[in-house]
């Protein structure tokens, strides 16, 4: 008999395609949110402040990604150990042909993805990185956001752990994102190099979008507000 | 040529193995690496020791026996052909080359560079029947097929069942295999009236038999000796998950 679709091997890609799409989407939104942070001092803590306002909706929408990324792990995990046991007796000499890097190393990028997302929720969620900043307000008694990014990033370690996280989860984002079609069955001959060549350029191009914030407030583009 | 080559050898299922090395010379680059095999058999059994086991049997690409993974790639560097057609004049005199069997759980060892691939026949069995009336042979114009489809389903029907894409996947993944064998039979009007019970029914079968899961990696297309596409792949997952959301089929499978 047919196992139930959520748990055959086609049903948990689907699981991995959509919840992947979930997941990309937020990156999207939060790296075109975060990058308010070149409009000024004003725009980006304006913004954080009007999510707030959001209330059961910025819940709702945060339990939707929580479960997404939950079930994401979950179903990678499965489908990774099968895999692992499904070659029990390595090959001597391995070569491929075309595959790329970030095609074989997803399990790879994807856990330290998941490390980076928990420093950077107790970098800039909960301030655990540099508590001593983090209680910043801003002239109109807002969380001064703006310049507790700056001067977390000025530190050059947490910069470069932001830059090198990016360079995995993009690693991650140029497979995963042409990937993500093929698994959902929509994918074709004419599709297959349109798809591939896509998500290479937007994985860039989030790589490039979110390098900026660290790098430029590492070397001084972006200063903090009052007297730092 | 002189070659060095490195061979798995096995005695049966259940002894360990490990790669013995050969010195062989005097091979003609015109031979094909099956030959070469022959040759060196033929000296190794006029030495004493037992020649090395691997399957063959057409030796014209068609049957889908040969197979063997040389240099860590499945039928070799030659690109679109079965191990029975790859020259040794791919190859570089003094080479060493590396010669495995296909591994994965699925496909157990059976003596040296032969592997059991009876799960793809177990594969095929869970697919079922293919309903069409028997008497006498239809008008070979009755069922009007287009140009486009009868194209689409003879690149999947290709396949040869030889189990490159399993070896190749670093997942030891059938579902090229299986893709190919559900996509050519969902595609014509004689196979589509039991593509829903068939497409779960192998596909369970395919879980069943430990192959690994599809990573998108498209490994298996590159080294498929009849270039099979991936594009089989996103059909297969298509078709799965239309079949998933109907109701279940009158038509069972083999389990």
């Amino acid at each position: 008999m047919p196992k139930p679709f959520i748990t055959s091997s086609i049903g948990r890609k689907y699981v991995m395609a959509v919840t992947g799409l979930i997941l990309f989407g937020f990156v999207i939104v939060h790296m075109l949110g975060n990058l308010q942070i070149f409009l000024g001092q004003e725009a980006l803590n304006a913004y954080a402040e009007h999510l707030e306002d959001f209330g059961a909706l910025l819940w709702i929408a945060r339990g939707i990604l929580l479960t997404a990324l939950v079930a994401h792990m979950i179903s990678a995990l499965s489908l990774a150990i099968e895999n692992k046991n499904a070659r029990p007796i390595p090959y001597a000499v391995q070569d491929t042909v075309q595959a790329s890097f970030a095609s074989r190393t997803m399990v790879m990028t994807g856990l330290i993805i998941f490390a980076f997302v928990i420093f950077h929720l107790a970098h800039l969620t909960f301030g655990k990185i540099h508590p001593e900043v983090y209680s910043l307000m801003d002239a109109k008694g807002r969380h001064d956001l703006y310049s507790v990014v700056i001067l977390g990033f000025q530190d050059y370690r947490v910069a470069g752990t932001y830059v090198l996280a990016m360079f995995f989860l993009c690693l991650h984002l140029s497979h995963g994102i042409s990937s993500l079609f093929q698994s959902l069955g929509l994918n074709n001959v004419k599709t297959q190099p349109v798809f591939k060549t896509a998500a290479k350029l937007i994985a860039l191009l989030i790589f490039i979008g979110n390098c900026s914030i660290p790098m430029a407030s590492l070397f001084g583009v972006l200063k903090p507000a009052g007297g730092f | 040529m002189k070659l060095k080559l490195r061979v798995w050898r096995q005695k049966n299922s259940t002894d360990r193995g490990r790669l013995a090395e050969y010195n062989v010379d005097n091979i003609s680059e015109h031979m094909s690496f099956l030959e070469m095999l022959d040759v060196v058999n033929e000296s190794l059994a006029g030495q004493g020791i037992e020649p090395i086991a691997f399957d063959s049997d057409c030796r014209e690409g068609i049957c889908g026996m040969c197979s063997l993974v040389i240099n860590g790639i499945p039928h070799g560097p030659e690109r679109g052909t079965a191990t029975c057609q790859l020259h040794m004049r791919k190859f570089k005199d003094g080479e060493t080359i590396t010669i495995e069997p296909w591994r994965a759980k699925a496909f157990p060892p059976v003596k040296d560079l032969t592997v059991d691939r009876s799960a793809f026949d177990r594969i095929i069995q869970a697919g079922g029947f293919v309903s069409v009336n028997t008497g006498s042979a239809p008008d070979a114009n009755a069922t009007l097929i287009g140009k486009n489809i009868a194209e689409t389903v003879m690149d999947a029907a290709a396949c040869i069942g030889c189990g490159a894409c399993v070896a190749a996947c670093k997942n030891a993944s059938a579902m090229l295999f299986v893709a190919a064998k559900v996509s050519h039979l969902a595609l014509l009007p004689q196979g589509e009236v039991e593509k829903k019970a068939r497409v779960e029914n192998m596909v369970a079968r395919m879980d069943a038999e430990k192959f690994g899961n599809c990573t998108n990696q498209s490994e298996c297309q590159a080294v498929c000796p009849k270039e099979i596409s991936v594009e089989f792949i996103a059909r297969m997952n298509r078709e799965y998950f239309k079949a998933s959301l109907s109701p279940k089929s009158e038509i069972k499978g083999e389990d």
